[in-house]
């Protein structure tokens, strides 16, 4: 579906510094460094999977974003998308996706939702069956009934990020991209968001390609994630292994009746200790979670066990740092 | 006082950051310049009797106009003042410990001055020593040259006291666009940015004479290449304080009446 | 052409919102060109004639211009507006979409409010034709529309080069003001009263005299010679279209090699 072959692109920036002199000479010669943005990317999607992006600011997201929608012309390397290299055939690839900028929009901003629905059919040269029939189904949906009639700027971000993706959606297309379509949302409408992504997936066999910085987001929708980092891929697999590999540490909470001493337990670390409450961390290479509380129901009264993974945004922080990103 | 000085002066550092608008400015004001010389030329060839204004003047006063456009010029804003009074966060300028109306005021002329500053020396330079019908003439006499640069100064602040009931304005029309865009068009007519004051019908120019516009364009240019003697120049730079006393005063009751009627809606 | 009708619908109902500010925009518009000309009729009132030219023809020549430059305006606002959809990255969202990008600029913005300044040309336009004793043939008329289109034509590929350009940088764009608003104060007037230089640059290089002036001469039957070579002059305007439209397209082609 998505195949992205040694994918490279580097900019020109101009650097400006304070002081007289240098802008005066700027006026005549601009010094340049050169920013490597995407640095020999490769990976390739397969039909109906959701793919999440990730990596800190500035890390390439967005460049490879832009290659794969075809703004944006690579350096070197190729791309296919559905048989087309999306620079090459501009405008008959474009038809055959859909983008999302979570921080622009795409509607006209002072008229009703369903006029910019009426316009971009136009734009898009949609027959009118498929266009009524696919309003009818992002309406239903996405429960955009009351917001259709409603111009845009009376519109709240969670609502109008509805809109957006189902404007995005119109023609049909087999690859969406979206550039964090969750920022700035409140919960509901992120879990809203989430819910209909995964729905148009399922239903629809559409292949999601998305960016965030959310990690929830990748948790509930992403079964695979690739993560750039100074322009390159850093990591390209499941969210389960990168569990493996870098959550094995386990968090135990254990409250019980009153314990005047902390207690020990072999293989786990313990973290915090009142008279009722204790955490520990377990390395569950060295020490099964089952050994680790029938330790500590030996010694003590136990009242209430939780167990937690590591947060998958700790993960996250891990894996930058080991790249020291 | 020392604060307005200071946000003058700021605002002046700051306009003068932008070099290449300049270049693109000083490009623009001396094609405008050549092609409005041009027009006179042509209307001043064929005029057998004599006209209240020479061509040796109406040039002088043409580049003198594009040198000093900033200064003269009312469509010249600052969307910053409008975008604070359209969105209602003018409030927050009133916790300043300053008088709102000498705040925006210093803020303009800083403006002003610094474009001016950017723009007039090229003009001013080259157009000294252009050939002959298009030749910017030195000044009819020292007196004149003395009185000219304090009766263009002077103009700068009737200039920025009128322009000040253009952002006044938006108060009670909450739009930047409609009024201000009459009060500008106008007041250039008026001011003589069109065709010299000298040069209207009679009827028009006793409007003209009646209205405070003429005092930031017409009369400095004019005092300039002598077209008005200094001893009626002399009046006029009085005449232009009083204009600016006026305004001035009018123009702080006004906004103080607006933002009473701001506070009293409650933003 | 049906996008396009669609984007004026949606451009109209946009404004439509905004009603008192339309209105006093429409006014406010139209009183620019309304003292420019009244600056004119003061000078003629006092000289009495420009060189060889009379009071209405030179209003005749005001009122061509002003309605070629003011309708091209009200079409092509996106271009002159482009630096915003460049630097807000807007543009990026014009090349997901599969129409000409041209087109999609075009549809993105229409100066309604023109219609004041329109209205105001138009007016102007029948007044002065109402006052010069013209004979007026089938030729005639179309060399008229003719001069309209192709100045619109050649504001247009000014207003397209420009738009251009914000690829590479968006400072100093002003400079371009000398051909657009300067174009249109020298055209008002008939070339022949300006110097050479001016006279050369307005003819050869940005054709404003070969729509303007020259069938103008035509239709106030001023020529010597054959009337033909001055009534098809007006076509160069859209000739003049062509290497700007291939601007853009080189323009185009570097955004999407270097980004923003």
């Amino acid at each position: 579906m998505i195949t992205l072959n040694g994918i490279s692109k580097s900019f020109k920036v101009a650097k400006r510094s304070a002081g007289l002199r240098q802008a005066a000479k700027a006026l005549f010669v601009r010094e340049h460094t050169i920013v490597e943005a995407l640095r020999d990317i490769t990976f390739s999607i397969g039909k109906g999977e959701i793919v999440g992006y990730i990596g800190p600011n500035g890390a390439g997201k967005s460049t490879s974003i832009k290659v794969m929608s075809g703004i944006l012309v690579p350096d070197r390397g190729s791309c296919e998308i559905m048989g087309y290299t999306p620079w090459k055939e501009r405008t008959a690839y474009v038809k055959q996706i859909g983008v999302v900028f979570g921080q622009r929009s795409q509607l006209w901003w002072d008229v009703p939702v369903i006029d910019s629905f009426e316009l971009l059919r136009d734009i898009y040269k949609i027959p009118t069956q498929v266009y009524r029939a696919n309003v009818d189904l992002l309406t239903e949906t996405l429960d955009l009934a009351s917001l259709l009639p409603t111009p845009v700027r009376q519109l709240s971000l969670g609502q109008r990020m509805r809109c957006e993706i189902a404007a995005s959606l119109l023609h049909d297309p087999q690859v969406l991209f979206l550039d964090e379509p969750t920022i700035g949302l409140d919960a509901v409408s992120k879990i809203a968001v989430r819910h209909f992504i995964q729905t148009i997936n399922k239903e629809k066999g559409i292949t999601v390609v998305l960016t965030t910085h959310d990690m929830n987001d990748i948790e509930a929708l992403a079964n695979r994630i690739l993560m750039i980092g100074h322009g390159r891929l850093l990591y390209d697999g499941s969210l389960g292994e990168l569990r493996r590999r870098f959550g094995a540490q386990k968090t135990i909470t254990v409250e019980y009746r009153e314990h005047s001493l902390p207690v020990r337990v072999e293989g786990a670390e313990l973290l915090s200790w009142t008279a009722e409450r204790a955490m520990f961390t377990v390395d569950t290479s060295r020490c099964k979670v089952a050994d680790a509380i029938a330790q500590l129901s030996e010694q003590l009264e136990l009242v209430d066990v939780a167990v937690e993974a590591t947060p998958i945004d700790e993960i996250i922080v891990q894996l930058y740092k080991e790249h020291s990103l | 006082m020392r604060t307005y000085l200071s946000v003058g002066k700021l605002r002046f550092i700051h306009g003068m950051q932008y070099r290449t608008a300049a270049f693109a400015g000083i490009a623009t004001q001396f094609f405008f310049g050549f092609v409005f010389i041009m027009i006179f030329v042509a209307f001043y060839s064929h005029s057998t009797v004599e006209q209240p204004i020479s061509l040796e003047q109406v040039v002088s006063y043409s580049w003198l106009r594009q040198a000093f456009l900033a200064f003269v010029a009312l469509w010249f804003r600052d969307s910053e003042i409008f975008q604070l009074i359209t969105s209602g966060n003018v409030a927050y300028e009133l916790c300043r410990p300053c008088r709102l109306y000498e705040f925006w005021f210093s803020k303009l002329v800083g403006q002003r001055l610094s474009y001016a500053v950017l723009r007039c020396f090229p003009i001013l330079a080259v157009t000294f020593f252009l050939p002959a019908p298009y030749r910017l003439n030195p000044p009819a006499s020292a007196e004149s040259l003395s009185l000219f640069v304090a009766a263009l100064l002077l103009g700068l602040l009737v200039n920025v006291a009128i322009s000040m009931f253009i952002y006044i304005s938006v108060f009670w029309t909450m739009s930047p666009i409609g009024s201000t865009m009459m009060i500008a068009i106008v007041g250039d007519f008026f001011s003589g940015m069109l065709i010299p004051v000298p040069l209207m019908p009679d009827w028009l120019q006793q409007v003209s004479y009646a209205l405070p516009f003429r005092w930031a364009l017409d009369f400095p240019f004019r005092v300039y290449s002598g077209n008005i003697a200094t001893a009626e120049a002399l009046w006029g730079i009085l005449i232009q304080a009083v204009w600016i006393v006026a305004l001035f005063l009018l123009g702080r009751w006004a906004l103080q009446r607006s933002l009473r009627k701001l506070v009293v809606q409650g933003g | 052409m049906k996008m396009y009708w669609s984007y004026l619908r949606i451009l109209f109902k946009s404004i439509a919102q905004y009603r008192l500010s339309f209105w006093l925009l429409a006014v406010g518009q139209s009183l620019t060109p309304l003292t420019g000309f009244a600056g004119i009729y003061f000078m003629f009132e006092r000289f009495g004639q420009l060189r060889d030219w009379q009071f209405y023809e030179v209003a005749l020549c005001f009122a061509v211009v002003h309605l070629s430059y003011t309708l091209c305006e009200a079409f092509a606002r996106g271009f002159d507006t482009f630096s915003t959809l460049v630097v807000n990255g807007g543009f990026d969202r014009l090349l997901v979409r599969p129409r000409s990008t041209l087109v999609q600029v075009l549809g993105s913005r229409f100066e309604f409010a023109r219609v004041g300044r329109i209205s105001f040309s138009l007016i102007l336009l029948f007044w002065a034709i109402g006052n010069l004793d013209i004979a007026w043939t089938a030729a005639k008329v179309v060399t008229l529309l003719l001069m309209i289109v192709s100045g619109m034509a050649i504001v247009a590929g000014i207003y397209i080069v420009t738009a251009s350009l914000c690829f590479w940088t968006v400072e100093g764009l002003e400079i371009a003001n000398i051909f657009t608003d300067g174009g249109r104060e020298m055209a008002q007037y008939p070339l022949n009263i300006y110097g050479k230089w001016v006279k050369v640059f307005f003819t050869y290089v940005i054709p404003y005299g070969c729509v303007n002036y020259l069938p103008l001469l035509y239709i106030l039957d001023r020529t010597q010679g054959s009337g033909w070579l001055y009534m098809l002059t007006p076509l160069v305007g859209v000739v003049f279209l062509l290497p700007c439209l291939l601007i853009w397209r080189f323009g185009v082609k570097h955004y999407c090699s270097t980004g923003s």
